[in-house]
């Protein structure tokens, strides 16, 4: 039975389209069939971060609308096997996403795929509640920083009282927090809340910590989720969180502040 | 939502029951007469609620219309009628005081002076509980930013924390075992004796039956540990447990 894991925030900006492509990435680096589905109707932006903006004909309201089939709106991902994209239409707005037309699809994708990622929306409103409507998992993607914490803070009471799951008194939907941009140079300044602050206000478990870095950056403008960099921490990040989602045991790591050399601080190199 | 007009609630109160042992037309208002007049204060304007539990069986008939009268005349007012035996059954009906089952004998008798001989009243305050117990809410998953937990007509228990921007709310006493970060209100229909006690006091607001307090107003001594808040006179007190 697939699996349909949710990727929110409340929060704009945070990295939830980032986390979704490099999530689903290594969910099918990892031999699970996945196909990440963009909610974000009329600002899509997942297309780019997978760098497969020019291969969208049909998207997910079409197929809502019994338009186009599902078959024509997956794009098959040309770098990862068993991964497809579903992408959003950039010409219309949420109110294209019913219930009725988001489970329809979700139905028949079940039927196919080993996981399916919702990338949503940011935001509290339709867009957002449907992209966490169905879901078995949610990853909740934080800053570390005040205004951040209290949006994911929402979105877990929403995701608690308005979920199908919450609805129909099944088990609750599974959590996860997902801390991105951490900066532990700047979390030693006092200028960033620590990982301990905010686990301790969202009390939620810790599924991975993925550094403030350029590569991110740089994959996003090139089309290639962090996650296929091996050699940045933040794609190693996102490979650990990946194996922690699916039950192993990784240690934590770039958590603590790196000693720059001497020569390194006066050429000015990146930590 | 629509703030309902009214709330039904079970409540206990303390009222003066009027036990008849036997009824007698002319002797009843003389011996009442006489009982009002040693204590004025007392009875004027009190409920009573007549009972007719210790009234012999064989009894007869007895004029309850006449008998309210003469309460009403000295100033008590009857409100019901408890344990109504078969025979006054209609009688009492007819009376439109409500009709309450036998209690359980419990009470205690006003102490009045000595008297001579035994009268055919005798005056008894005792607790008629009209409901049982309170309902306590009992709440396990952290209450988020956005979410409002009621407790309607007694007290919450939470066993996790109250985030900033939620709102914990009781008609009882609130108990916060995890941190208290968002704003919590207890004694939310006026029930100044409500208490909230938490383990890490870090709240947005709190209030005790309307009477509220910022976060500015707590200070070092509670702030970020376990306190009790609690309504003292007109001023809200909050003191470190």
């Amino acid at each position: 039975m697939a699996r349909i894991i949710v990727v929110t925030s409340g929060k704009g900006g945070v990295g939830k389209t980032t986390s979704s492509a490099a999530i689903g990435t290594g969910l099918a680096q990892r031999g699970h069939s996945t196909v990440i589905i963009d909610f974000d109707v009329g600002l899509r932006n997942l297309d780019l971060i997978m760098g497969c903006e020019r291969r969208v004909v049909y998207d997910f309201v079409n197929v809502i609308n019994g338009e186009a089939t599902l078959n024509q709106a997956l794009i098959k991902d040309k770098r990862t096997e068993g991964l497809f994209i579903l992408p959003a239409s950039q010409t219309r707005d949420k109110d294209a996403l019913t219930e009725e037309g988001v489970s329809k699809v979700l139905e028949e994708l079940k039927g196919r795929f080993d996981y399916i990622v919702c990338d949503s929306p940011a935001g509290i409103e339709k867009g957002a509640q449907m992209a966490l409507y169905f879901a078995d998992e949610a990853i909740v993607v934080t800053n570390p920083e005040v205004s951040s914490v209290r949006d994911s803070d929402r979105i877990l009471g929403i995701l608690q009282s308005k979920s199908l799951r919450a609805r129909e008194g099944q088990d609750p939907v599974k959590e996860h927090l997902l801390l991105t941009r951490y900066n532990p140079t700047r979390v030693s300044a006092g200028e960033m809340l620590s990982v301990a602050d905010v686990e301790e206000i969202l009390a939620i478990p810790l599924l991975g910590v993925i550094p403030e870095s350029q590569d991110v950056l740089k994959a996003s403008n090139q089309g290639e989720p962090v996650i296929l960099n091996v050699d940045a921490q933040a794609g190693q990040a996102y490979s650990d969180a990946v194996d922690r989602l699916l039950g192993e045991d990784r240690a934590h790591r770039f958590l603590d502040e790196q000693k720059q050399g001497f020569l390194k601080r006066l050429l000015g190199g990146r930590g | 939502m629509s703030t309902p007009d009214f709330l039904l609630k079970g409540s206990t109160v303390t009222v003066v029951v009027l036990e008849l042992h036997q009824y007698d037309s002319e002797a009843f208002p003389v011996q009442l007469a006489e009982r009002v007049a040693r204590a004025p204060g007392l009875f004027q304007g009190s409920p009573v609620v007549i009972s007719l539990e210790s009234l012999p069986a064989d009894c007869g008939a007895v004029d309850l219309a006449a008998m309210l009268q003469h309460c009403r005349d000295q100033g008590l007012r009857p409100i019901a009628f408890r344990a109504v035996p078969d025979g006054l059954q209609e009688v009492a009906a007819h009376t439109g005081l409500a009709v309450l089952p036998p209690g359980g004998g419990r009470g205690r008798t006003i102490e009045a002076p000595p008297q001579e001989p035994a009268p055919d009243i005798e005056v008894r305050t005792e607790q008629q509980p009209v409901s049982a117990g309170r309902p306590t809410r009992t709440i396990t998953r952290p209450v988020r930013s956005g979410q409002q937990i009621y407790a309607e007509g007694g007290d919450l228990i939470v066993l996790a924390p109250v985030s900033e921007g939620a709102e914990v709310l009781a008609d009882g006493n609130i108990h916060i075992y995890g941190p208290l970060r968002g704003r919590a209100l207890a004694g939310v229909h006026g029930d100044a004796t409500a208490r909230i006690f938490c383990q890490h006091m870090d709240a947005e607001l709190i209030s005790v039956a309307g009477h509220f307090l910022l976060s500015d107003a707590l200070g070092d001594t509670v702030l970020r540990k376990p306190a009790q808040v609690a309504l003292d006179g007109d001023v809200l007190s909050v003191s470190a447990l």
